[in-house]
């Protein structure tokens, strides 16, 4: 009896073998995924709503959060600086292709020049913030050293609200550029020779050779450069944290730290104003979500 | 190959070329060679205002055995290890499934399911970070390792199945069509034919997800608080707090902590580029 509901058992199994097998894989990612990313984001759109310190019981306040956002000048101020990050950041994408091109030889030693190149993208962010805060030091730094042989004054550049944000991405390009590098140097391996070679025939060379033919070939590179690099500049806490923990006077906060800020540190655990710029921020970079993902899905279709 | 293969150019270039590669080199390493210089020089050094000339001894042992023996230090290092690795074998693990289902079958939810994992990956952290919070506090897993592993592999899931679902596709079909014909049941398909042959995509996100976790931030400030739990990136400005002003300490910390990685990336290069370039510039 049992023996013949074994075998019906398996023989149902069997038959739908093809069809279940992708489901049982695919549980225990899904589980995960769902508990920890999917549900947290729109659990985040429902906190935004909430006036909450994160212990007991929140109180709905409806859209309030996001009335006071708007007439936060703090607020305000991290979105300009996200704005600035982000346009800034791109330059990781030139820079890294400059330098791709400059290292993409044969000489001997390359590849051990290419890796130290690429260095300051494998250490932590947090170690990166602390050189450069030596780095940009008014007092010993050697950038106030080095402009200093110049007749330049010392300039403070982490104390001063007109400077920080840049010296802050400033610090953040040179991960960045690294990795860009890495990506434009594994994309100039896979550049078509015969295509250079018919170009150079046709006299093509220098700057109009990268702009027509080589760069036209580039497009995977670049399309990954630069989903990773905005990805980035909106993720962009760890690099203020260290440097200036948002200071001077909160010139260099981003949403990202605004956040942090209000919703768990000693301004008071406000977690529902906390989720609603979370939730901007969110906004800003679905735009930019669906981009890649509709580039994703073409080439999806294209297959 | 482009630009024009060195060989190829006049002497001068070529001269020029070859001297002006350590001198860039030096130019774009400064921060580091700083640190590193900072981390061997006596404390005396700095009160005495020599900031930038060489040391006036070596005092690198002495640097780097405080940071060992007297301080947190190794208590955080051994803190990361125990939350690196867990993540890595997690996620792994979990993707080289998902990637199997998602890469190897056809059906109708195939690429919805594919894009909520590559979109939630490239969702900004921050919008998780309250309510995962929240979750860890109610899971009684605040402040523990445990705690800050489980989310790191449920994100890192996203990329990973995004990498491996790539890589499965490029297999050759053929042979899973093969497996089937002979009547090989599917999970022994996945164990006896897909997973050896994804060595490579395997070792690729082990190294890289190695160094995302190594080097996260974020999330050890959010969900870890002490000594017990907190890994070295969120330990060292504890570090920092204790020897303020003790610049060649600090060095030599951070140094400490940026060495796994930069480990890793050296012994695994090959694997951690085919990695970060998502294999799909190849």
């Amino acid at each position: 009896m049992s023996m013949q509901a074994d075998h019906s058992n398996r023989s149902w199994y069997k038959r739908n073998e093809i069809a279940l097998t992708p489901w049982l894989f695919l549980i225990p990612g899904i589980l995960m995924f769902l508990f920890y990313v999917i549900l947290p984001v729109f659990q985040s759109f429902y906190i935004s709503t909430l006036d909450w310190d994160g212990l007991g019981q929140g109180t709905s306040v409806g859209l309030e959060n996001y009335r006071e956002l708007w007439h936060d000048p703090a607020f305000y101020i991290s979105l300009r600086n996200n704005l600035i990050w982000l346009a800034l950041y791109l330059l990781a994408i030139p820079a890294g292709l400059f330098i791709a091109l400059f290292l993409n030889q044969t000489v001997t030693g390359i590849r051990l020049y290419k890796s130290l190149f690429f260095f300051p993208f494998v250490i932590s962010q947090v170690v990166v913030g602390l050189v450069f805060t030596w780095f940009y030091d008014p007092t010993f730094g050697l950038l106030n050293t080095f402009i200093g042989w110049f007749g330049f004054g010392p300039i403070n550049v982490l104390g001063d609200p007109t400077y920080v944000t840049y010296g802050i991405i400033a610090a953040g390009l040179w991960p960045q550029t690294a990795y860009c590098m890495i990506l434009y140097l594994t994309g100039l391996n896979a550049v078509d020779p015969e295509q250079i070679e018919a170009a150079r025939l046709d006299g093509a060379k220098g700057w109009r050779m990268l702009w027509y033919v080589i760069i036209p070939q580039l497009k995977p590179a670049t399309f990954i450069a630069f989903v990773v690099t905005v990805i980035g500049a909106l993720r962009s806490f760890d690099l203020i944290s260290i440097m200036t923990n948002g200071g001077p006077f909160g010139e260099s906060r981003v949403l990202s730290f605004y956040m942090f800020e209000v919703a768990l540190s000693e301004y008071g655990f406000r977690m529902g104003y906390g989720a609603a710029i979370a939730v901007v921020l969110f906004l800003i970079m679905l735009c930019f979500i669906t981009y890649f993902l509709y580039s994703m899905y073409k080439e999806e279709r294209g297959h | 190959m482009f630009p024009t293969p060195i060989e190829k150019s006049s002497r001068t270039w070529q001269l020029t070329y070859q001297s002006l590669l350590p001198v860039a080199l030096v130019l774009w390493l400064l921060p580091l060679i700083a640190v590193a210089l900072f981390s061997i020089k006596p404390a005396g050094d700095f009160s005495a205002g020599n900031y930038w000339n060489l040391p006036s001894q070596f005092a690198g042992f002495e640097n780097y055995g405080r940071v060992f023996l007297e301080s947190d230090m190794p208590r955080y290092l051994l803190n990361s290890v125990f939350i690196t690795i867990p993540t890595v074998i997690g996620a792994v693990a979990l993707s080289a499934m998902t990637g199997f289902a998602l890469g190897i079958y056809r059906f109708k939810l195939n690429l919805a399911v594919f894009f909520l994992f590559v979109a939630g990956n490239f969702v900004p952290f921050q919008i998780l970070m309250v309510p995962v919070r929240d979750l860890t506090l109610q899971m009684g897993l605040y402040n523990t390792k445990t705690g800050l592993v489980l989310f790191h592999i449920a994100f890192q899931t996203g990329f990973c199945t995004l990498f491996m679902r790539n890589f499965i596709r490029a297999l050759p079909f053929e042979l899973i069509e093969a497996a089937r014909v002979e009547g090989i049941a599917e999970w022994r398909i996945f164990w006896y034919v897909v997973l050896p042959l994804m060595k490579p995509a395997i070792a690729a996100l082990a190294v890289l997800i190695f160094t995302f976790i190594w080097n996260d931030y974020f999330w050890a400030v959010v969900l870890t608080q002490g000594v017990e739990s907190q890994p070295v990136t969120a330990g060292i400005t504890s570090f920092n707090a204790q020897y303020r002003a003790a610049y060649h300490l600090m060095s030599a910390g951070s140094i400490v902590a940026a060495i796994p990685p930069v480990a890793m990336f050296f012994l695994m290069q090959k694997h951690f580029i085919a990695g970060l370039t998502l294999g799909a510039v190849k």
